[in-house]
């Protein structure tokens, strides 16, 4: 461990920088895929633990595409469709049923949900792990000590230009106004004459359009195979839960502080910590959330 | 104790001692059985009973089963060096070793499950609802990976368990006479409990937390015990299973959460949860269907799993306990025109 | 409680008896002779549980097709029965209890991987049902002492130890001492993985290298950005790395990205993860062990030499263009039991299990020839050179391309 920090900060602190890209491109899928479930939990209390296989079955749509000769970037817009339109469709099915119910419900349905869809894709496409080239370029400086390669970039505007998008949806259209108000108070909303079953629907597919779009960036930056969604699913839960609901810039940093959390204590601890240091970063939030609140003698509900 | 519940478990007797007598090659398999009731009903004190939905006793599981294997190793062998060797050493145990060792090992396990979870609680108990059950899951998921990384436990390569003296049909049966009798004690156990102030408690806890701490209740203390009965069970019937499987891996074998881990709760809630019995019909159907799955539809049996928990959750939440007693109230002791929630008779 | 209960409980326990029920199919029956195996159909081991049904299966077909196996002048079938273990020893051992108990099976194969090959390997022992094995390469478990657990490939701690042993030689070649050399690793936390480790660990000990590198990659990650971030900063001689299929697909990318540069690359599973077609860069120069090379020139009579077998194998699995040597050695697994049947020309187990001990064959996949303990002591493990998009045998160090200059 000594040995990791003296390199990290005497003797080579150039790949700091290195590290501290890798945490950013990290977290930025982290973040987004972070951003639809806190939308899910916020508006319909539905806690997605189908969420890491949305996203990987957004990086096999971007595969099949691919196979046709539809370059990833270009699949984008396809595959957000295509999500978009699947889980509306999981959301009449399923969801619609376990919205007003136990909250536990909602977790165990999509747990059934994840298994069905990482089988299917298993069958479909077999358990190889997959990559995409996107073919396009590395950049190096620093005589190579640091190498971002030009996917991992555009797959960082990528994630913000479409969080920025929604972001401006939510706030600006009529449905994105009639999703706000059915999170804050469905009755009323109802009352008001908005209906919340199309709202609920839309956001769901709106979530499954996300973590589609973070499943084609997956494609082009990582691995991915049929039973990887749980990394994703468990980050998600944990950067929701540190950050609380309904505050996006939190989710958001939180998706980040997770990546760069995770590439350091890896790096200085070493790579057998890497998974430990998210759920136990997520630990510390919580205990210390609960001190601070039991100051007020209140809890973490 | 109706004349019917005399029947009942009169049954459940029989088959529990015949079982293994008239079909010996399922005997692991019906030891499952007993595993999976032991972790359903373990599972509904928190969860059913008391409403903390929690996603992670299964690290007491894991606990229990590295304590175990700790102390079988330990008192005979230096664990580093055994661990380190990747099974190269084989150790002689006599007879006589090997029971003490599993005996001390079994119960030490049941303690030290016990008073880790008396250490987790602090961490876990100031939450409520979602983030209870997402904190334990945390837990149980850290736990997994914590002990991948401490080689002097063998890491990520594991630790093989020392072999069981005896032929293989007794052993078979000694297992499954442990998981039997241990399942047999949680429910005997749990239906004492029940019926006591404790049942009430913590059916209070669940109805409303708040109001039940300004009437009285050490409600702390009574999650305490609550967990710490399910920490000592699912500590003892881990190290029960890390014997039985013969080798054990943190992830895989130790604190499987993504399967064990949600079995559990799966189980009780399909057979329906906050009951006695619910749990128990919730184990013996999931079994059922598991191993049907798994012999028939080969290649499917995942996707059938998920659908039927989903078809369970979204058609039929309330669980077969839920769903019956709502049919027959009378039977079960409820009052209908009473403000009262799920009999406790049985 | 009520009457209905009573019912429905004894229908309850009516169902778990027959759900607990499958065609409980003896192991020889009719003119088929079933053999057994707990298989990674699901999870993390699938891709290559894949390769080994394929590997069985083909064998299986081939040897039915020729008149299958001939035991007290009958002619029997072989079948294979499978079960999905789920990349879980846990279950794998249930599963094979299951087919040696429920099943009635009398002869086993191997699971994929040490891990799940250690937790079955103690069930089919106890039951003295043989278990021809060819995916568990772990040493200890020929440790054991088991009488009845016989496998065909090298055992794991050979895998890698060669490429240490090459830097070895290139040092001394260029008149440096090998302990001058620096080696850098990182390997899966799991069972199999860590014996290749302990592999190379002793390998470097032997010559005194330094390791400034030692990381443990937990199972699931797909990420190993910063062990080679501190390779770049370091600059070690030799990188070694390991991580089943999935590790050598990461590996590939990410080195590919971070334009790592070491003299030495040794990764294994380069064929199962396709290093050389989609990593053309970053697999230039990469050092791979295999157990198997398709040019041996060693055959048998059932499928010809090495080159005949990967022919006939793709024919039938048109998408394979490299085969791995998992799907090989499941088929000589296959061959072997074949041979035991007819040398001991009876199916008691004892008598099979007896001939099999005493196998001494050629086969296309190599020697065969079981040590005491149950390890295949015939067949070296064998390192190859990717360069351009080829494999390359490195018999010698003098066949290595070195150092690895690899063009990003």
């Amino acid at each position: 461990m000594l040995d990791n920090l003296q390199l990290l900060f005497v003797w080579a602190p150039i790949i700091n920088v290195q590290i501290i890209l890798e945490g950013i491109f990290v977290g930025a899928i982290f973040a987004l895929v972070s951003y639809g479930l806190a939308l899910v939990w916020g508006v319909m209390n539905v806690k997605n633990l189908a969420q890491g296989d949305f996203v990987i079955m957004g990086a096999y749509l971007t595969f099949t595409l691919s196979k046709y000769g539809l370059h990833p970037i270009f699949s984008l817009p396809i595959v957000l469709v295509i999500m978009f339109g699947y889980g509306w469709l999981i959301y009449l099915l399923i969801i619609r049923r376990v919205i007003d119910n136990d909250m536990f419900v909602s977790l165990l349905a999509t747990f059934g949900l994840s298994l069905v869809m990482q089988q299917f894709m298993n069958v479909l496409y077999g358990p190889e792990v997959q990559i995409i080239d996107s073919k396009l370029p590395v950049y190096s400086m620093f005589d190579d000590f640091v190498t971002v390669p030009m996917a991992k970039i555009i797959s960082l505007i990528l994630a913000g230009t479409f969080a920025l998008i929604i972001v401006i949806f939510m706030k600006k259209s009529r449905m994105g106004q009639a999703i706000r108000a059915t999170s804050q108070d469905a009755r009323a909303a109802r009352v008001l004459g908005i209906n919340t079953d199309r709202v609920y629907a839309f956001t769901y597919a709106l979530n499954a359009a996300i973590c589609g779009v973070a499943g084609v960036l997956v494609s082009i930056i990582w691995i991915f195979q049929p039973f990887y969604g749980i990394q994703y699913s468990l980050r998600a839960f944990a950067i929701v839960t540190a950050a609380g609901l309904g505050n996006l810039p939190a989710v958001i940093g939180a998706g980040f502080g997770l990546g760069l959390i995770e590439k350091y204590t890896s790096m200085i601890l070493g790579t057998e910590y890497e998974i430990a240091a998210a759920v136990i970063m997520l630990l510390i939030v919580l205990i210390w959330r609960q001190i601070h609140l039991r100051r007020s003698r209140q809890v973490v509900r | 104790m109706t004349r019917n519940t005399k029947i009942l478990y009169a049954a459940i007797l029989m088959f529990g001692i015949l079982g293994p007598i008239l079909f010996p090659a399922y005997t692991t398999q019906i030891a499952m059985l007993w595993v999976m009731v032991l972790m359903a009903s373990t599972w509904d004190i928190l969860g059913g009973q008391m409403g903390y939905n929690s996603l992670g006793n299964i690290t007491f599981f894991g606990c229990g089963m590295y304590i175990s294997a700790i102390i079988q190793v330990s008192m005979f062998y230096d664990v580093g060096e055994y661990t380190s060797a990747f099974g190269a050493i084989m150790p002689q145990f006599t007879d006589y070793e090997y029971f003490l060792g599993l005996g001390l090992g079994i119960v030490g396990a049941g303690v030290g499950a016990v008073v880790i979870s008396l250490l987790l609680g602090p961490i876990v108990f100031g939450l409520r609802g979602p983030y209870f059950a997402i904190g334990t899951l945390a837990v149980a998921i850290a736990a997994g990976q914590l002990t991948g990384t401490v080689d002097y436990i063998g890491g990520g390569g594991g630790i093989s368990m020392p072999f069981f003296p005896l032929d293989i049909n007794s052993r078979s049966i000694f297992f499954y006479t442990l998981c039997f009798v241990l399942a047999g004690a949680v429910h005997c156990l749990l239906r004492w409990l029940y019926s006591t102030q404790f049942g009430l408690a913590i059916n209070a806890i669940r109805d409303d937390e708040d109001k039940a701490e300004s009437m009285g209740i050490p409600v702390l203390r009574y999650k305490q015990v609550g967990w710490a009965i399910a920490a000592f069970f699912m500590g003892t019937i881990g190290a029960v299973y890390g014997n039985m499987i013969g080798f054990i891996e943190p992830v895989e074998v130790a604190f499987p959460t993504a399967t064990f881990g949600i079995f559990m709760v799966a189980m009780a809630l399909l057979g329906g949860k906050g009951t006695l019995w619910g749990p128990v019909i919730g184990a013996v159907l999931f079994t059922i269907i598991k191993e049907t799955t798994w012999t028939y539809l080969l290649g499917w049996q995942w996707v059938a799993l998920g659908l039927i928990l989903i078809l369970n959750i979204v058609y039929f939440q309330q669980g077969i306990m839920g769903w019956l007693q709502e049919k027959y109230p009378e039977r079960f002791g409820i009052v209908v025109d009473d403000i009262s929630d799920g009999g406790k008779h049985e | 409680m009520l009457k209905n209960f009573k019912i429905t409980t004894a229908m309850i326990f009516a169902l778990v008896v027959a759900g607990f029920s499958s065609s409980a199919s003896a192991g020889v029956e009719g003119d088929t002779i079933t053999l057994g195996s707990a298989i990674s159909l699901s999870g993390k081991y699938s891709t290559n549980g894949l390769h080994t049904q394929r590997g069985y299966d083909f064998a299986v077909d081939r040897i039915n097709s020729r008149g299958g196996v001939t035991v007290g002048g009958k002619s029997y079938k072989l079948a294979i029965k499978y079960y999905d273990d789920e990349s879980t020893p846990a279950r794998a051992a249930q599963l094979v209890e299951r087919l040696i108990q429920q099943d009635g099976v009398e002869f086993m194969l191997g699971p994929y991987g040490s891990g799940l090959t250690k937790a079955v390997a103690p069930v089919s022992e106890k039951f003295g049902v043989p278990m021809v094995e060819a995916e568990g390469a772990s040493r200890s478990l020929f440790t054991q002492g088991y009488k009845y657990l016989f496998a065909v490939l090298s055992t794991s701690e050979q895998y890698l130890a060669p490429a240490i042993e090459l830097a070895a030689a290139k040092a001394k070649a260029a008149g440096k001492d090998p302990s001058s050399v620096r080696v850098a690793m990182a390997f899966e936390n799991d069972p199999f993985s860590l014996d290749v480790r302990a592999g190379v660990v002793d390998a470097a000990n032997k010559y005194g290298m330094k390791i400034v590198i030692d990381d443990k990659l937990p199972a699931d990650l797909s990420d190993m950005s910063t062990t080679l971030t501190k390779t770049k900063a370091l600059k070690p001689d030799v990188l070694i790395i390991s991580g089943h299929s999935k590790g050598a697909a990461t590996a590939g990318r990410q080195i590919e990205e971070m334009r790592i540069q070491a003299d030495i690359v040794a990764i294994t599973h380069c064929e199962a993860a396709k290093v050389h077609t989609k990593f053309p860069n970053a697999s230039d120069g990469m050092l791979c062990p295999t157990q198997w090379v398709e040019s041996s020139p060693l055959k048998d009579g059932m499928f010809g030499n090495a080159a005949e077998w990967n022919a006939d194998f793709k024919a039938a699995h048109p998408s394979y263009t490299a085969v791995p040597y998992q799907t090989a050695q499941a088929s000589a697994a296959v061959l072997v039991y074949k041979e035991a049947f007819e040398a001991a020309n009876s199916f008691d187990q004892v008598k099979v299990r007896d001939a099999i001990a005493a196998t001494d064959m050629e086969t296309f996949y190599g020697n065969i020839k079981f040590s005491e303990a149950g390890n295949n002591i015939a067949k070296p493990m064998f390192m190859r050179q990717i360069s351009g998009g080829t494999y390359n045998a490195i018999i010698t160090a003098d066949d290595m391309v070195f150092p690895r200059k690899a063009s990003y």
